[in-house]
């Protein structure tokens, strides 16, 4: 084909995928959330069409993990995995169980990570979204499980693989099964790669600890939501490191792009455009 | 960040009896009740913590120099700067060329302060990749020592991309088609101990520890105090023991006296250890290789794979 007619083929359908719509969450409407930044409330549905962002002042507001999945894949397409999945107690933590039940409880979900498939402005891929009203979206043996097991499917369908990654770190009350996570997921995420497959990490508020020291920092293009803060030590443990406040902006979004960390930082609005056209880029290569 | 509340509020409905706390008296009184017989899993574990970040235990670089003929240390990421808290390099591990890598601690506070106590930046995790590869190209299997109380959490190793190094050294040793055995001599905490320990078989010293943090750190995290350090390790389960009985660890190595931890006998006991379980490894091609350590990844630390 001439390579100017297969340029301006490329450039007619990323401008496609910009004009897609996105699907809004309508079932949950009367459900009201509150601006952390100026106080307002909104219901699901008017904040799930303004994409999160406080119309009013601008603020990011906290996501669900079906609320950002309903936001990044093409309406209707999401298949979950595991939606059941659970991980144990593997050092019979006291009061461990209790916590687990109350979290179940409080946000309807069975653990800190949605997984799935569904295509992205039509192009096919595996999603992975953490959600931290789960117990800070810490890594335990579910979480690692079903990151792990994401990856897999990812090679064994040969498709890209889309992780928007949030967490507190490994799941203290797992002990070292949780720790042991980090090197389960590197593995499957490392296998990915070998395989010639595309990840793309969104890195969101907050992405810090054993999950930063994993599989979120081995991403072929790894984008920061803006604002999001990102980092492997807490900045509390750094100033009592160093004896000193660290300044305003450390392990920010815009920080870990100074610092090279990150190939872009993107603002809530533009996240599904911009992972819609390094999928469709990457979905035209020759093999 | 309301997630905080909660952890402290679970904290407080954490039931540590009375009679933990008795015994927490005791420990600080007499390290003699350890033959006593009369101690608990949980007081054991205290103890196995100071054992092993006791000075008197040998530093890494001591097995290192007792196990490896002529050892020869290499230096520098080729990014940043050499990172002493690595030591790393070849040598011939019974006529057999190798190369090592491990944690260093540091023999006296001089040589501790330059070593950060064991805890690198991520030059020493970027140097640890740099030194696997080279033995991936030249076939050389990868021995490699752990003891760290964690990777080091300053304002410049975040700027550096701590976070990352570390995520690419646990890549790095997971795919790599050479094989990899690991010892913990010492204390292994967090991230940084688990950079050297995804490859194919864990050995651990009799009083090594493995933990998701240190037991202050731990501590700190979910009840906002480190000095509850104690109690944190009691239900860690971070002894040789409790990760053997996890599934993650594969073989304990019996220590003897502590003095007698730096004599000869004692090193060859720890290279006929590490001879043993690197002899299997050496009989398959790297395919083999490589699909027998993920598959043993994939099964350590799944519910469905545990013990
Ligand atoms: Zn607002």
């Amino acid at each position: 084909m001439n390579p100017f007619k297969e340029r301006k083929n490329i450039l007619d359908a990323i401008g496609k995928i910009t004009r897609l719509t996105f699907s809004t969450d309508e079932k949950a409407a009367d459900v009201m959330k509150t601006c952390p930044g100026c106080g307002e409330k909104y219901g699901t549905g008017e904040l799930a069409a303004a994409k999160y962002v406080c119309p009013s002042c601008g603020q990011y507001i906290s996501m669900t993990a079906y609320e950002r999945v309903s936001q990044i894949a093409d309406e209707g397409s999401f298949r979950e995995f595991n939606k059941a999945r659970t991980g144990y107690d593997p050092i019979d933590f006291p009061g461990y169980e209790k916590k687990i039940q109350k979290m179940r409880k409080d946000t309807g979900l069975k653990e800190a990570v949605v997984t799935g498939s569904c295509t992205i402005g039509g192009e096919k891929a595996v999603l992975c979204v953490m959600d931290k009203r789960f117990m800070m979206a810490s890594m335990g043996t579910a979480v690692g499980e079903k990151v792990f097991l994401a990856f897999e499917y990812a090679v064994k369908k040969k498709l890209p693989i889309v992780i928007f990654t949030a967490s507190g770190g490994a799941r203290m009350q797992e002990g070292i099964m949780a720790l042991m996570q980090m090197a389960r997921t590197s593995a499957a995420a490392a296998r990915h790669d070998e395989a010639g497959l595309l990840y793309i990490a969104v890195m969101t508020d907050p992405t810090t600890g054993g999950v930063t020291a994993s599989f979120a920092s081995l991403a072929d293009i790894t984008i920061a939501e803006k604002g999001a803060l990102i980092g492997f030590a807490g900045q509390r443990v750094i100033e009592q490191t160093i004896g000193e406040e660290l300044p305003e902006g450390f392990q920010r979004a815009d920080f870990q792009l100074e610092k090279g960390f990150v190939d872009m930082v993107a603002g809530r609005p533009e996240l599904k455009d911009t992972i819609a056209r390094i999928l469709f880029i990457h979905g035209r290569r020759r093999h | 960040m309301s997630d905080e509340k909660d952890i402290r509020k679970a904290a407080a409905e954490i039931a540590f009896g009375e009679d933990l706390h008795a015994e927490e008296q005791e420990a600080k009184g007499a390290g003699a009740s350890v033959r006593s017989g009369r101690k608990t899993a949980a007081q054991d574990a205290v103890e196995k913590v100071m054992k092993a970040r006791s000075k008197e235990r040998p530093v890494v670089t001591e097995y290192i120099d007792n196990i490896i003929e002529d050892a020869m240390y290499l230096a520098g990421d080729r990014c940043f700067a050499e990172d002493e808290s690595v030591a790393g390099g070849i040598g011939l591990f019974r006529g057999l060329p190798v190369t090592f890598i491990g944690h260093r601690k540091g023999r006296d506070l001089e040589e501790n302060i330059r070593c950060r106590f064991g805890m690198p930046n991520p030059e020493g995790y970027r140097k640890a990749i740099r030194l696997m590869k080279q033995a991936e190209k030249f076939g050389r299997p990868v021995i490699a020592f752990v003891d760290t109380p964690g990777a080091y959490p300053g304002k410049e190793a975040e700027e550096r991309g701590q976070g990352q190094a570390i995520a690419e050294c646990i890549k790095t040793m997971s795919r790599l088609c050479v094989p990899v055995v690991t010892v913990f001599t010492g204390e292994g905490g967090s991230g940084g101990a688990l950079a050297f320990a995804s490859g194919d078989r864990l050995i651990m010293l009799e009083n090594s520890i493995f933990s998701i943090l240190s037991p202050e750190g731990f501590a700190s995290i979910l009840w906002h105090d480190g000095s509850r350090w104690q109690e944190a390790a009691k239900v860690m389960k971070l002894t040789a023991r409790d990760i053997k009985d996890l599934g993650v660890c594969d073989e304990i190595i019996p220590e003897p006296e502590p003095e007698e931890m730096h004599e000869k006998r004692f090193f060859d006991t720890v290279a006929d250890t590490i001879w043993r379980n690197l002899g299997p490894l050496l009989s398959k091609d790297e395919g083999e290789l490589v699909r027998d350590r993920y598959l043993k990844l994939r099964k350590t630390g799944s519910k469905y794979g545990r013990n």
